[in-house]
Order: C-alpha cells, then sequence, then structure tokens
C-alpha cells in the first residue's frame, strides 16, 4: 500500500477549513495518511486529524512561513516516509509552496486546483481556460503531488482512531527571499476563493464609493465582495476582488452579482457557483442566462431592499 | 547584466474554444494574444532595464512555429533580444521550466527574469516557480509592486485576503507578475518595423539538453462542462421580487 501525505495549512495558528476537504478525500482512498503540520504545539489540531495513521510534527526554531524552509522540509519528508501521494489545498500560499516542494523532491509532479482525483488509475480533472472547458490529465511520475480546489470536495467529520506523533525537525535553509514587511489589508476580507457566498459588483456600481451597499449586504451573510474587470479597470474596486479568467475562479454556494453583465471573461469565473443570484436593470445582459435567480431592476433599488429582507431569514 | 522574460501565447479571452480530437482544442480562427499576465511581465522588464542601466531585455517563448508572432510583440514593444525553444510537441511544465532554464544559463550574465505568475490556457501555476528553482535562484509569485534597490531587488506581492508581503531577493531572481503591477504599452508603428528586422534565435529541445521530453503529466480528454440549465427571473415589483428572492434563497435553494 502506499502512503498519502497532506500538508494541513494553518492560517495565523488557526486549523484552515479545507483542510478537512483533502482529509475527508484522502479518508476515503484506503491509503496510509500522513498529515504534515508546522507547529510548536500539535494539540489544538489533534481532533481534527483523528482517523489519520500519523501526524508529522515540524518542529523549529522559527515555524512561521518560508517557503525554502518549508519546501525543503516537504521534500526530505517526502523521501523519508516514502510517500506516493502528497496533497494540499490549492491556497495562495500553494501557489507559492507546491511548486518549490515539486522541484525539489525531483521524481515528482505537480497538478494543481484539481476538481476530481482518481488515485487508483492516477487520473485528474481540472479546469482549463479559465473553467472554460475541463481537462483530464494521467500523472505518471513516482510522486504525484495534488492540489484541491477548495470548496469542490465534501468535507466530511473526521474519522476514527487517534493518530501517533512523530516530531520532524525543520530543515534549516538558506533563505533566498527576505520577508521585509506584511502589510495587511485594511478591513478584514474574507478570501474569495475560499469564500462560501460572495456578493459582486460590476460597472453598474457607477462608483467605488456605491460598494458600500454591497459590502453591508456581504457583512450580514458573512460574504466577501467580489467585482468584475469592468469594475476593477474603472478603480471601483481593486484588483484582489476581480473574479474572471484574469482574476480569481471562485465557487461559493451562493454568489450575488450585482450591475455585472456578464462578460464571458467573468461568467468563466464564477459560473460554477452553487446558486447565481443576477440583479441587473438590463433584461437583455447574459448574466441572466447563468443565473438561478434574476431580478430586474435598478440595484440602487434592489440591493438595500433585499439586505432589509435577507436580516428576517438569515 | 541582461534582463530576460518569458512568455507564452495563448488563445483570445473572448475566444469560444472547441475541440479537436476529443484532446485539444480546435486552433482554426482563434485569436492568439500574448498571455496577459506576461505582458505585465514584458512591461516591468522594459521600465527595469531603463532603471538600472541593464544591458538588454530577451522576450523568450517555447511553443510551435506560430508563437514567433508573440516574439514579435515584444520585441516591438522595446525588447532587443528573442529567443524561440521550438517544439510542435506537448511537453509538461517541469520540461518547459527546464528548457527555459537552460536556454537562459546560457547566457552567463543574466539577471533579473520576468515571467506571468500563470498563463491563461492550462492555468497550471507552477513553471515561473519551477524555473527559479531550477536555475537555484530566489522567486516571488503574484507580484504587483517592483523596484531595484542597489543590487537588490524589492517587490510587493499579493498573498490571502488583500494582504500583501513585501520581499528582497538578490539578482539574479524570478519575478512572477500579475495585474496590477503596470500598465503594458501598445507598441508603436516604429517598433513593429523594426521589430520584424530582428533575427530570431532559435533552440531545439535536444539543443537545450532535454533528451527525454516525453510529457509525465498529459491532457487524456478535453470537454465541456455540463451547462448549468437557464434560471429563471423573478417577475413583479421590486418589493416583491426581493422578498421571493429572499425566500426562495433559503427555503428552496438552501444556500443561507
Amino acid at each position: 500500500m502506499s502512503n498519502l501525505g497532506i500538508y494541513i495549512e494553518l492560517k495565523d495558528g488557526n486549523f484552515k477549513k479545507s483542510n478537512k476537504e483533502t482529509l475527508s478525500f484522502a479518508g476515503k482512498s484506503g491509503k496510509d495518511i500522513y498529515a504534515v503540520v508546522f507547529a510548536d504545539d500539535i494539540g489544538p489540531y489533534m481532533d481534527e486529524l483523528k482517523g489519520v495513521k500519523k501526524v508529522i510534527q515540524v518542529k523549529g526554531e522559527n515555524l512561521t512561513y518560508q517557503p525554502d524552509a518549508y519546501a525543503d522540509t516537504m521534500a526530505k519528508i517526502i523521501k523519508d516516509f516514502d510517500l506516493e501521494y502528497f496533497l494540499g489545498i490549492f491556497s495562495a500560499q500553494a501557489r507559492d509552496l507546491f511548486p518549490r516542494i515539486t522541484a525539489r523532491t525531483g521524481n515528482a509532479g505537480l497538478i494543481n486546483d484539481c476538481l476530481e482525483i482518481d488515485l487508483e488509475n492516477n487520473l485528474v480533472i481540472r479546469p482549463v481556460y479559465a473553467g472554460k472547458l475541463l481537462c483530464q490529465y494521467s500523472i505518471a511520475e513516482e510522486v504525484k503531488i495534488l492540489t484541491l480546489r477548495p470548496n469542490v470536495f465534501p468535507a466530511a467529520e473526521g474519522g476514527s482512531g487517534d493518530p501517533e506523533v512523530t516530531e520532524f525537525d525543520l530543515v534549516k535553509s538558506e533563505p533566498k527571499t527576505k520577508i521585509l514587511e506584511v502589510i495587511k489589508s485594511e478591513s478584514k476580507k474574507i478570501d474569495l476563493s475560499e469564500a462560501e457566498i460572495i456578493v459582486s459588483g460590476g460597472r453598474g456600481m457607477k462608483t467605488k464609493e456605491n460598494f458600500a451597499i454591497l459590502e453591508e449586504m456581504a457583512a450580514l451573510l458573512n460574504a466577501g465582495v467580489g467585482a468584475s474587470r469592468a469594475a476593477v479597470d474603472s478603480e471601483y474596486a481593486t484588483y484582489d476582488m476581480q473574479v474572471g479568467q484574469t482574476g480569481k475562479v471562485v465557487n461559493p454556494k451562493l454568489y450575488i452579482a450585482c450591475g455585472i453583465s456578464g462578460a464571458i471573461q467573468h461568467l468563466v469565473g464564477m459560473k460554477t457557483s452553487k446558486v447565481i443570484v443576477a440583479i441587473n436593470k438590463d433584461p437583455e445582459a447574459p448574466i441572466f442566462k447563468k443565473a438561478d435567480y434574476g431580478i430586474v431592476a435598478d440595484l440602487f433599488k434592489a440591493v438595500p431592499l433585499l439586505t432589509e429582507e435577507l436580516k428576517a431569514v438569515v | 547584466m541582461n534582463i530576460y522574460v518569458c512568455t507564452k501565447q495563448v488563445p483570445d479571452t473572448e475566444a469560444v474554444l472547441s475541440i479537436k480530437d476529443g484532446k485539444t482544442i480546435n486552433e482554426e480562427n482563434i485569436k492568439w494574444i500574448i498571455n496577459p499576465y506576461d505582458e505585465y511581465a514584458i512591461e516591468e522588464a522594459l521600465q527595469a532595464k531603463e532603471k538600472s542601466g541593464a544591458e538588454s531585455v530577451t522576450v523568450i517563448t517555447l511553443g510551435p512555429q506560430r508563437t514567433e508572432s508573440s516574439l514579435r510583440t515584444g520585441l516591438a514593444m522595446g525588447a532587443q533580444n528573442a529567443i524561440h525553444v521550438e517544439t510542435e510537441e506537448y511537453i509538461d511544465h517541469k520540461t518547459t521550466a527546464k528548457a527555459l532554464a537552460n536556454a537562459i544559463k546560457q547566457d552567463e550574465n543574466f539577471g533579473i527574469i520576468f515571467i506571468g505568475k500563470q498563463a491563461i490556457d492550462d492555468d497550471s501555476y507552477q513553471t515561473h516557480i519551477l524555473l527559479a528553482d531550477y536555475l537555484g535562484i530566489p522567486a516571488a509569485t503574484n507580484v504587483t509592486a517592483f523596484s531595484l534597490e542597489g543590487d537588490k531587488v524589492i517587490v510587493e506581492r499579493e498573498i490571502d485576503e488583500g494582504a500583501k508581503e513585501k520581499i528582497e531577493m538578490a539578482i539574479p531572481c524570478v519575478v512572477g507578475a500579475t495585474k496590477g503591477l503596470n500598465t503594458p504599452r501598445y507598441a508603436s508603428l516604429m517598433g513593429i518595423m523594426k521589430a520584424k528586422k530582428v533575427p530570431i534565435k532559435k533552440f531545439t529541445l535536444q539543443d537545450l539538453g532535454i533528451a527525454d521530453s516525453a510529457a509525465k503529466i498529459k491532457p487524456e480528454k478535453l470537454y465541456a462542462p455540463p451547462e448549468k440549465p437557464a434560471g429563471r427571473v423573478l417577475e413583479g415589483e421590486v418589493e416583491d421580487t426581493v422578498k421571493e428572492l429572499a425566500k426562495l434563497l433559503k427555503e428552496e435553494a438552501k444556500v443561507l
């Protein structure tokens, strides 16, 4: 039986919810699971890691994320524990880290952003052309490194049985990059690629200030605020909010598009949302063809009214 | 120092794609463009040359014969040299990164390498970092601001939730460009005329020491995702439709 490793991603010391999706998928594979956690104290995470065979606790003087030390450590873990598969979440950190693990492991290959994984036949399905098409890839590398798109794989309740814990020393690599500063965004934003609900605005928002009505609805729904490329190019919104082919590809359970006409570049970035709502005053807007529910109305009227109605149901 | 920019030719974002043989897209009637993220890379490279007094900017691409046109565009924007790693076969990202690394390494004087953080065709999000690792040099991905300070590079890169990280790297290094870095210039008519006369340096994979180029990760099946059936537009006065919508989201769609 081959061994499967999982990188458990922590965010400010907290266990990221999407780890559950990776763990649930791995739990069903019948393989021995090795969960890698970079933490001085493993206690807070043990409940989430039930059913895993072994927890590899990486310890070191400074466990703050640094790509070189993390990648070298992970490559060593893959070799030492003879891992044939290594999985993680397709997150911002994984985009930085996983290609480095792949290069440093040598006999490994990486496929990012998987929607379906068949470990028996070493096949995965992932979106290409921002999701305009899907592609099935085969992987014939000795070590298969895969990242899972958030919100796609079902997160079941954890397995049973306490794992054994092995300590592992962080590899002390000479860092090639020096982090000078982390600049937090002014408001506490919800990461769009992992958000469950997104309220998004387009050119129809008319000004940057008008996004306040979307933020109000988002605060109520604990949602992220997104934008179309047209809104970003008009500087109503910042690029980290852009949803679409040249922005973020998102798949929340609810996507509320306000004043977005639905250019293909935007549609490919959000069409896998489970439920799409469109609010637009133009009844001919292409967004209505993709929307589960549409309201043809002036968004400046409809959005505040909808926020009021939602207060009663959430 | 010589500056390098890696580019990939991709279908236009507005392109409607159809499938050929179940594995690839039908290339007829496709408008090809430079990967938009690579355009930011070209622009930043041209600006960096002016600021640093670097000797040249070289654009490099890997792909079939048709991709030469994207090199001409890069030259027309202001690059001095172009390298084409020409191959008609499908190769995986590790081989692509190795070939690019080996082509760049032939120049002992290579400095900053600019490249888009991802290509908008297969969105695989790894080539630039693999490239840096194969060259043994630092890399920053998702870069929205770039500056030179002496013999070092300072970049800002976007991380989660709108937060940014400011990073210092020694040169040589790889900069993975994203939107927000700059506004790419258009090629001038004179630039386009001049670019036509620049000789393009050609390599095959074999020239670059890639003996085994067989893809270990390769596409088996390409298909369109199932289309969602059209939804419904709620009829009536806005006061009523929002009320109905809130109810539907709660009770029918069960997403609240």
